[in-house]
């Protein structure tokens, strides 16, 4: 794939202009889900600016960003790192067999603690 | 008919980069009424306004057309050049062919038909101007400065040693603003009280100044030179003039539970106060929202004990009306509220703190005595956890902070933090910072110092949220960008540098003194570089961080500049007007008030005239009357007249037709 294309196609996904970041790091500060990833929120904004996409396309944290949008409300340039994570994840699972949740696994996961509305986000979620 | 001479100006290669001069001097030479066309390499320089005046000489010109930046740059020096030569200066038009053209256009043949339109529509008008003469008024020799804050005693101070007399209105019951709620000052460390109050008590002492405590400007009218001021003096129903500040009142008032605004809320104080030991004046103040008697007639100890008998419950707001020849703003800062950012748990923990909060814990002065402790239970804190830029930098949209750098902050976050460890080294000091800025003299060594000398720990990064739990510790996450980490820190205490904001008075005062403010209601100054102290409004001068956020040195700076533009000013005896403004024409006026209602200066009158009709007959109109002292030429009565009946002298309506026509031909 072509960094450049793909850079600007996820920044125009998700509407997030990366060069507004100032590199202060509190959505880093903010995530819950930092210890759980291998690229922190401040490194996707950094990574994608840069055309650094490959990594981020085959990383985990991908699927460790619980979409909480702490990073979105706190960002005090209003970047909005959590909908460039989201743009990025869409176009990892947009590739040909790349959902992360397919239909066939969910019967082993049912069980009666588990909300419904969990399964239909996760499905918009993980899956195309 | 006009005889009109061209002057080319090359800018070096400013404008000569993009238009042709020679063709442009060639082809305004053909224009009617032109009999001298020319181009020089920069004419606003000697040799070049020398040639101006010999060309005017030798082709007896009788108007001067100059082709070269912006008149705002550059229209008075050749308005001086034609007088010099002989000429009205008002005979003199600019072309602006720098900023408007040669700087816009990239193209030499696009520039430089551009450059002769302009100068075509130029040379149009200088056929019909006609030479004007300024009004001269006279000037009140006495300064206003608004706000009692550092800025404006400063000022203050530096107009009335020239001589001049002055009145600051503090809207405070005393004089001495932030300044007077700080510590410590950067990068010296000298006490802020040992150098601010002596101030305050020369500014009070001063045969020259006069000082209207708990006071507002209620009302502003006039002009350069001649501004009619209402002061509102709010009741402080003490006598300032009786009152010793013995503060006898203070210590017996029974309502003693009143946040006290001075210490922000940490302490009380009660319903009658002096704001603090040094105040100026030191005068007691009863605050009527909480004294019982004013509110229900009951009590009256304070005037019981009061030895003077300055206690006056009758007291009412008092309107004070004073002229004056010049106005100092000197409104001052706020830090910003901090509700907005719940992240930080500000109103969620009393150990969650503003920077200026820490000032006053700090302070000898202040609730603590100068003890630093934590504000829920009075227990020394061991770790402290600083936070930049709250609300400093934010994007616009956030709609949370502001979009600027707040300046201050970096410095006294570190004279904090180095302050605390060097008196509690057993404390540990985190301070969060996105980027230490730290442009002023000694400012870098300062910051230096605090990490190298005095261990404190800077941590580029931002603290993402702060939980206070059960018991009492608040529970920092921070990011570590630096070693790519998340931080959990505890803290006892966390600090909360807050962005600062101009104060809420400035913008309903800029409303009346017609001076313009930005988007942040930071007050505009007359040129970010040439003219930093004045506004664009004459007579209007700006002190302090009310045009923008400012530390001490900065601040005296300016204060010490806007006062040197203030005596410049009350050194004149009389003022030039601008002879560019309004006029009636008073048989086409049909009276219907439209100019006057537009008019931002309020320099349009009515008046019933009499008037010669047909068949001998007279008639009584309503006509409209400018006042040129008043009228600043802006214009919008010609806009706004459904007659035509009012015009601007050297900006006439046919003037600026044939320059439309000029340019459209």
């Amino acid at each position: 794939m072509n960094n450049e294309w793909v850079r600007d196609e996820i920044t125009r996904m998700s509407g997030v202009n990366p060069k507004k970041c100032m590199r202060c790091g509190k959505c880093s500060a903010t995530c819950p889900a930092y210890d759980e990833m291998e690229y922190h929120p401040h490194q996707f904004v950094a990574m994608v600016e840069n055309g650094d996409i490959e990594p981020l396309l085959k990383s985990e944290s991908l699927y460790m960003c619980l979409t909480c949008m702490a990073c979105v409300e706190r960002c005090p340039r209003g970047v909005e790192p959590a909908k460039l994570i989201e743009a990025v994840r869409l176009t990892a699972i947009r590739e040909k067999g790349a959902n992360r949740l397919k239909a066939e696994a969910v019967p082993a996961m049912l069980d009666e603690d588990t909300p419904q509305q969990l399964l239909v986000s996760a499905f918009r979620k993980y899956a195309k | 008919m006009q005889r009109i001479g061209v002057f080319v100006c090359w800018c070096g290669s400013n404008i000569a980069g993009t238009v042709d001069v020679k063709a442009v001097a060639q082809a305004l030479g053909h224009e009617p009424g032109v009999v001298f066309s020319t181009d020089y390499q920069y004419m606003c320089s000697q040799a070049g306004q020398d040639m101006i005046k010999e060309a005017v000489a030798e082709h007896r010109l009788t108007g001067i057309v100059v082709c070269s930046c912006s008149p705002r740059m550059h229209e008075a020096t050749f308005r001086k050049t034609a007088q010099a030569a002989g000429l009205n200066p008002y005979m003199v038009e600019i072309a602006n062919i720098r900023e408007q053209c040669s700087w816009v256009h990239k193209d030499m043949p696009v520039g430089t038909e551009k450059a002769i339109i302009l100068g075509k529509a130029a040379v149009a008008k200088v056929h019909l101007n006609a030479p004007l003469t300024p009004g001269e008024s006279p000037v009140t020799k006495r300064a206003l400065v608004i706000g009692g804050g550092i800025a404006g005693i400063q000022t203050a101070l530096d107009i009335a040693d020239a001589g001049f007399k002055v009145d600051i209105v503090e809207k405070k019951p005393t004089i001495g603003g932030k300044m007077a709620q700080l510590d410590k000052t950067f990068p010296t460390l000298d006490c802020a009280a040992c150098i601010l109050t002596p101030k305050m008590v020369d500014a009070a002492q001063h045969e020259n100044i006069r000082i209207f405590s708990y006071s507002e400007v209620h009302e502003v009218k006039g002009f350069v030179g001649n501004f009619d001021v209402t002061i509102k003096k709010h009741a402080r129903f003490v006598k300032e003039d009786i009152c010793t500040g013995c503060g006898a009142c203070v210590e017996k008032c029974p309502m003693k539970k009143i946040p006290n605004e001075f210490n922000l809320g940490m302490d009380n104080r009660p319903a009658i106060y002096i704001p603090f030991a040094q105040a100026v004046p030191k005068v007691a103040t009863v605050d009527p929202n909480h004294c019982n008697m004013l509110k229900n007639g009951k009590c009256g100890l304070c005037a019981r004990v009061c030895t003077a008998g300055a206690i006056d419950y009758t007291q009412k707001d008092e309107y004070i009306e004073e002229k004056y020849g010049a106005i100092v703003v000197a409104t001052g800062f706020n830090p910003i509220s901090m509700d907005k950012f719940d992240e930080f748990a500000y109103n969620q923990s009393k150990d969650v703190i503003t920077s200026l909060e820490f000032e006053r814990l700090t302070n000898a002065a202040g609730p603590t005595a100068g003890k630093l402790i934590r504000p829920s239970d009075g227990k020394h804190p061991h770790t402290i956890v600083f936070v930049q830029c709250v609300g400093s930098r934010c994007e616009a949209c956030a709609q949370k902070g502001k979009e600027y750098c707040s300046k201050i902050c970096c410095m006294y976050t570190a004279k904090h933090a180095m302050l605390v460890r060097d008196k509690y080294p057993d404390t540990e000091v985190y301070v969060f910072y996105i980027d230490v800025r730290t442009p002023g003299k000694n400012f870098d060594e300062f910051y230096r110092r605090a990490v190298e000398e005095y261990g404190v720990k800077y941590i580029k990064g931002m603290v993402g949220k702060v939980t206070p739990d059960e018991s009492g510790v608040l529970k920092v996450q921070a990011s570590d960008l630096l070693d790519n980490k998340q931080l959990h820190i505890d803290a006892d205490l966390v600090v909360l540098a807050a962005a600062i904001e101009p104060d809420k008075s400035a913008r309903p005062l800029a409303t009346m003194l017609t001076a313009s403010m930005d988007t942040n209601d930071f007050f505009t100054e007359a040129h970010p570089k040439l003219r930093p102290v004045e506004s664009p409004t004459a007579g209007v001068f700006l002190s302090g961080a009310c045009q923008g956020p400012k530390d001490i040195p900065e601040t005296v700076s300016q204060a010490g500049a806007a006062a040197a533009k203030v005596i410049g000013l009350l050194a004149k005896d009389r003022l030039k007007g601008n002879p560019c403004v309004a006029s009636s024409n008073e048989l086409m006026c049909n009276g219907c008030s439209s100019c006057a209602n537009v008019c931002p200066y309020g320099a349009i009158t009515y008046e019933e005239k009499e008037f010669r009709m047909p068949d001998r007959t007279t008639a009584i109109r309503r006509v409209a009357k400018v006042n040129p002292a008043v009228c600043q030429g802006c214009g919008c009565c010609t806009v706004a007249c459904p007659s035509g009946a009012m015009d601007l002298n050297g900006f006439k309506n046919d003037q600026i037709m044939a320059e439309v026509d000029a340019i459209c031909k």
